[in-house]
Order: C-alpha cells, then structure tokens, then sequence
C-alpha cells in the first residue's frame, strides 16, 4: 500500500507542477494577477507531494519491502537499517527521486525567503522550476519508477553494492545533488531576467545568494566524493579525472565563474549577457552531467544500470532546456545587456579574465570527458583519455587564474592603477618566491612544478592576509568581504595540499609475511598479521600493522581489511589510514599469496587532509558570502510590505 | 586609451588564450589517447607501436600465476591469447573469466608489460570494450571458417 502511495503522490506532484511551470509564467506575462499568485501554493503542494513520495519509498526500505523493484535489487535482510536509508539513493530510480525532491526543496524555499521580490519575478522563478520539475518528473514516472512491484515478491534482496555501503553513501550524493539542482534556481532567475527584459543589479543581488548556496553544497559534494573515493575505494588517490567526476566538477567550474560574473552584474550592472549565459550553461551541464551518469554511455562505479531509453529521454530534456533557453537568450540579451565600460587595467578586467580562463579549462574538461564517446559514435574506434591529458591542460590553464585571484581585490572598479597594484603585491610576491625556492628544499627535492604550486599558494593565502589587516584599519568589513578571504584561502590550502601528495608521496606495492618490515616516507611498517572477523553482513581478514617513525617515537597500530560480503562474490577493500595534519598513512591489502603473506599496499601521502580541508574552507567562506547583512536586511525591511501584499491577495 | 584600441586588446587577448589553450589540448590529445584493441587485433600486429594501448578482453581461466607481487595472465578474446604481467596490486575485481582492461606499454612484445589493470565494477558487469573485443572476434571467426 505504501508504494503504491507514494507513486500517487508521485503523479499528483506532476500535475501541480505542470501548473507551477505554466500558469505564472502566462500570468506574469499577461499581466493576470489570478494566476501569478498560484506560483507559490504550487509549489509548496508539489514539495509536499515529493517529500511524502520520498518518505514512502524510505519506508519501503524501512521494512525491506521486497516487493517492490527498486528495494529487491538495493537492499537485502541483512543490510544494516543505517545503509538500508542510503539505499534509497543507491540506485538511479531513487536517486533521481531525491534529485526532484531537492529541486522541490529549493523552489519552495526560494517561494518562501523571496518576499521582498517583485510578485511577476517570483511568479517567473518559480514557474520556469516548475518546468523543470515536470520534465524531470516525467523522466522519472516513465522510465525509472521507483515504486514498480516486483510480482510474485523476491525471498531476498540482491543487497546494496558493497562499494555503496559506506557512510561515506548517505551524505555524498544528497550534497552533491543539492549543488547540482541548486544551479536550477540560478538558472530560473536567468531565464525569468530575459523573459521580462528586467536584468538589473538587483536582479543579481536576489539571485547571488541563491547561486552562492548551490556553489557550497557542490564544492561539499565534490569534496566529500573525492574522499570517500581516497579512503574506501582504496585507489589511494583523491581525483581519478573519471568522467564522472568531471561531470560534476564542470559545473563547478562554470557555477565558480557565474559567482564572480555575478558579483560583476551587482555591483557595477556589467557582464548581464555573460551572466545569463554562465547561469545556464552551469545548469545545462548539470543536466549533461546526470545524463551522462545515469544513460550508461559511460562506464564507472556510479553507473550501475543502463538503459538506452533513459539516456535519449535525458539528452531529449537536455536539448531541449540548452536550445530553448539559447533561443530565448538571443532574442532577448539585446534588451538587457547594456552595462558600464570598464578600463582595460580594472576589477572588471581582472574578473573578466579569470572568467575566461575558467570557461576554457571547463571546456577543456568537456573535451576530454566527450572525446572517446565522439569517437566512439563516430566509428573511428574506442579510445580513453587518461589523467595525463586533463593535467596537461588544466594546470597551465589554471595557473594564471591563481596567479590573478590574489590581485584582483586590490583592483579598484572601472579603472585601477597596475603600478599601485604591483607595489601592494610586493610583500606576498617576495614571500611566494621564498617559500616557492626553501618549502621544496626542506621537503626534499627540489622541482619546478612544486616550487610554483607552493608559491601560487603562498602568493594567495599572504595577498589575503594583507588586504585583511588593511581593510580592517577602516572598521569590520562586513560577512561577504570574509567570505570572498576564507573562499581564496580555501584555493591556497587546496593547492598547497595538491602540490604536496603529487610531489612527495610515496608508494609501495610489496609482499609481506608476519614479522616482516618496510619503509616508506620515514615510517617503518611492521605486519604483525592477518585474522579472520566476523562482521554484521560479511566476513573480513583483518590485517594488524604497528606503524612507527623512523626516528623512533608513538607506534601506531592499523587495521586494514579485506571484507567478502554474503550477498555478493565480490571482495572489498577496506584501506586503514592514519590521518594527520601533515601526512596520512595508508595500508591496504591486497590478496592472499602463498602461507601466510599478502600482498600489501602502502602510501604516505604528505598534506594530502588538506586538500579537502581546503574545500571545507571554500564552503565555508561561501557560508559566509550567503549570510552577508545586505541579503538579509532587504528581507527583513521587506517583510513588511510581503505581508500586505499577501493581504491584498487575499481579500478580493 | 581609445577605446577600439582597448576593444581590439580584449578580443586579441581572448583569441591568444583561446588559442593557447587550443594547442596545449591538441598537443595534450595526441599524446595522452590510449586506442583500444583487441587480442586478435595485437596478434595481427595492429597494435601501436609507440604508443600506449589498452587490451580489452576476459582473463583467460587457469591462466593467472604470482611470483612474488608480479602476476602473469593472459588475456584472451576466446580466439587469440595475449600474455600480460603486471607488478603491483590487483584491483578487487580482478578474476579468471572475468571482463578486465588492461593498458599495456608500446612494443614490449612477448610478455606485455601492463601499467594498469581496470576492473573496477560490479561482480556482473563486463567493461564494454572487453565485451566489443568478444564479440569482433566471434565474427572473424565466423566468417574466417565457413
């Protein structure tokens, strides 16, 4: 019965979004105030719809319904009921529930924290969400219903990917997909900018904060992905250039480049068309990126099942929204893009620039991802693009951002003075070369690329410093000039941390019995053996390492694993990492050789926590941007004037 | 500045970048592409020479041999066999029988070197290019003997 309710809940919230997505949007045109104000009751019902759709599929695995599809095939009696909720999620029907379900989520709270919006804005915002829900919704309903009975029920559940079951699962793909779908709102303000003409800097101002929370949950979501990949895939790496996970760093790229654009567009009502344009190019890629995930073109542990109708309805959706938005664009960008001149050495400029360079590397990231695939289409044979092709191209693409990122605060707008800017950038630019000449050295061994990863990252985190201390001579500065800092900070730390695991970590493949020993990065690696454990649905070798200095001090033991989980054939690694501020250590096993010993993998990995430390600080300092006073203040000032205008609705 | 001058050095700096970041990606392409062949396409010396490829195939049963932390397979399409040694840990998926992609390096000859083996999916799961080699050598076959 439950299944069955949520599917209705399920086709209910298509049909109030479809009156979400057409009615405003035809009444803020006409001008019918009957039909403007139907935009955000829609909403709420269609978020209410969804979330009671979503509660019944949990519920479902909950109880481990095995007559329902989606559970029999993501679930199993065995499963612990914490992955039993990240099961819902598991799977491409659930997940692209929770896709609409976060979509629903934003449009109601941008129906909700919009009251000092103009009403035909918000009518507009809400409507084009609405579209893009109803299109989504019917994905769902037609091609991966999540509710589909398995009839006669299956005795037991084919169980969760092994890979899937980890803690790791139930927070990254919701953070993830809340970036994700949260550039749909960045792109509904777009598109209802161009739909009414009106693209002004306080357009920009209301879509900023919507465009700077979406930018956190991805940067969170990349993050968090990238670490669960680092410490339960026991790749022992943190980025692989999957073409997964390049679809979710491009519109990060783009969604980067939209933030900075937009700061443009408030504050000196330059770059609108570039801005448009950005908006929805991040959302299109967003959608590109589901598409390629969930149409099994490609081929990666995300991709589990695969469906060629998906994949056409997807790409469908995906033309659709790129073709029609770009045809709204080009008729209409004419009216709204006049904007102040700016002079060739300027913030603008300098954030022009950058934008560029951001617009390129993601382009470039989009190549590689598509070539084999064009290849492939193309009958010219099957091809891969490995890391070595993204490393060459991004890092010299992205240098220059760095090296500008510093820079560009100290630039005043419309025209800055260069000779001022070199003069305030002497003090990091001394400390850069420095620390880009000594940090090498002390780490052992001296290269080119680390010295400029090292010094970029210096250059930036010193640049901040001093623009802090100067800026705090007249006063506090408000919440977004620390957010911009602790954002720029992040990339330092990032870098720095990058720069670091590439050029000193270390890695060795070895055989080892009881009792044997090795070193690696001046730690000694003692096995001290391998037993069998029970666990609640697999059994595992556990290993034993004691992990001590080189020059003598704490020993530490690991336990790394080897599971074989009951519901599956296949083995799972479960690495054993000591975390540190300035190295991890890291032992896995491989398999069993002959008596007693194991192959055993081993790393040291320098700095490498600060790589995702780094992106904790970007988010963090985004936080900071979205709880600047002037977002708020406007809402509060403007309540007042919200509720009349609800009175006035209501009484007629 | 005039301001077509100031016009003429933003569209010239945009086309010098774009420009720049075309050669980095053509040159990067060209040096980075890993051709997917197959056994049969190995042992009719249509590998690359000097390039890195990448065998897609199952590993044959009964072939896989340790010595020490280097293991020694063969990879085959179920028509011709490749032999492949490979120094380092195995993925988890890694199993006679069983779809694996392996990029081995150019001109090795005899025993191909890999420097990785990809088999990272699920237990059922075949990669598509280990499945494209089978099925390409099922087709020769058939019309090689009529």
């Amino acid at each position: 019965m439950t299944p069955e309710l949520g599917h209705f809940a399920l086709i209910l919230a298509l049909c109030v979004s479809l009156v979400q997505g057409i009615l405003p949007i035809f009444g803020a045109q006409y001008g019918r105030r009957e039909w403007i104000v139907l935009a955000r009751p829609a909403a709420q019902v269609v978020f209410l719809l969804m979330a009671a759709s979503f509660v019944a599929l949990a519920w479902s695995f909950y109880l481990n319904d095995f007559s329902v599809q989606y559970v029999a095939e993501h679930s199993n009696a065995q499963l612990p009921t914490l992955y039993r909720f990240g099961a819902v999620w598991g799977g491409h029907e659930g997940s692209l529930l929770l896709w609409v379900f976060m979509l629903s989520s934003w449009t109601v709270a941008v129906a909700q924290f919009s009251r000092t919006l103009d009403e035909t804005m918000v009518a507009r915002v809400i409507g084009v969400l609405g579209l893009v829900t109803s299109g989504l919704l019917l994905f769902v309903l037609f091609t991966s219903n999540p509710f589909n009975r398995l009839l006669p029920a299956a005795e037991n559940g084919r169980d969760l990917n092994p890979l899937l079951q980890d803690p790791g699962l139930v927070f990254h793909p919701p953070m993830l997909y809340m970036g994700y779908v949260g550039f749909a709102v960045a792109f509904a303000f777009a598109i209802a900018a161009l739909l009414s003409g009106r693209l002004d800097a306080a357009w920009a101002r209301w879509s900023r904060p919507w465009t700077t929370a979406a930018w956190v949950f991805l940067t969170l979501g990349i993050a968090l992905g990238s670490w669960w990949a680092y410490y339960e895939l026991g790749w022992g790496g943190w980025w692989f250039w999957d073409p997964v996970e390049n679809a979710s760093f491009m519109p990060w790229l783009l969604g980067t480049a939209l933030l900075h654009s937009l700061a443009v567009t408030e504050k000196r009502g330059s770059f609108k068309s570039w801005t448009v344009l950005l908006a929805i190019g991040a959302f299109s890629l967003s959608l590109l990126g589901t598409f390629l995930v969930r149409s099994g073109v490609l081929t990666s542990v995300h991709a589990f099942a695969t469906d060629p109708r998906r994949g056409i309805f997807i790409l469908v959706l995906l033309l659709l929204v790129v073709g029609s938005s770009l045809a709204l664009f080009a008729w209409r960008a004419p009216k709204v893009a006049l904007g102040g001149s700016f002079a060739l050495v300027s913030r603008e400029s300098l954030l022009l620039t950058g934008n560029v360079l951001l617009v390129v590397a993601c382009a470039s990231v989009l190549l590689g991802t598509l070539y084999p695939l064009i290849i492939d289409a193309l009958k010219l044979g099957k091809i891969s693009v490995g890391p070595p092709y993204f490393n060459a191209v991004f890092v010299p693409i992205m240098a220059p951002v760095l090296f500008l990122m510093a820079a560009v605060p100290l630039a005043r707008w419309k025209n800055a003075d260069a000779k001022d800017i070199a003069l305030r950038m002497w003090i990091p630019g001394g400390l850069a070369l420095l620390a880009g000449i000594l940090v090498p050295r002390f780490m052992g061994g001296w290269m080119a690329m680390t010295a400029l990863g090292v010094a970029l990252s210096v250059w930036i985190a010193a640049s901040g410093v001093i623009q802090i201390a100067r800026r705090l001579k007249s006063g506090v500065p408000p919440a977004s000039f620390w957010g911009m800092h602790l954002g720029h900070f992040g990339i330092a730390v990032f870098v720095f941390g990058v720069t670091m695991v590439g050029s000193y970590q270390e890695e060795q493949d070895v055989r080892m019995e009881p009792g044997d020993t090795v070193l690696v990065g001046g730690y000694q690696f003692k096995m001290i053996g391998v037993k069998d454990e029970p666990g609640p649905n697999y059994s595992a070798s556990r290993g034993e390492f004691e992990v001590t200095p080189a020059g003598g001090g704490a020993v530490n033991l690991l336990y790394p694993e080897k599971r074989n989980y009951f519901s599956s054939t296949m083995p799972m690694t479960e690495a054993a990492i000591d975390a540190g501020f300035t190295r991890d250590v890291y032992v896995s096993l491989g398999e069993p050789l002959e008596g007693k010993a194991w192959a055993v993998r081993v790393y040291f990995k320098p700095f490498v926590d600060w790589i995702w430390g780094g992106c904790l600080i970007m988010a963090l300092g985004g936080l900071f941007a979205v709880s600047d006073r002037r977002y708020r203040l406007r809402v509060k000032s403007g309540a007042a004037d919200a509720g009349a205008g609800a009175l006035k609705v209501a009484t007629p | 500045m005039k301001r077509w001058k100031k016009r003429a050095a933003i569209i010239g700096g945009g086309l010098a970048a774009v420009g720049i970041a075309a050669a980095l990606v053509l040159n990067a392409l060209n040096s980075n592409i890993a051709l997917y062949v197959t056994p049969s396409d190995v042992f009719a010396g249509k590998a690359p020479k000097f390039q890195a490829f990448r065998i897609g195939g199952l590993v044959k049963e009964g072939s896989v041999r340790r010595d020490n932390i280097t293991v020694h397979f063969v990879m085959t399409d179920l028509v011709k066999d490749i032999p492949v040694a490979y120094t380092g840990i195995l993925p988890d998926l890694f199993k006679e029988g069983k779809g694996a992609v392996v990029q081995v390096k150019p001109g090795s000859g005899g025993e191909y070197i890999a420097t990785e083996v990809l088999a990272k999916h699920d237990e059922n799961y075949m990669p598509p290019e280990a499945k494209d080699a089978l099925d390409k050598a099922q087709k020769t076959k058939g019309t090689g003997t009529p």
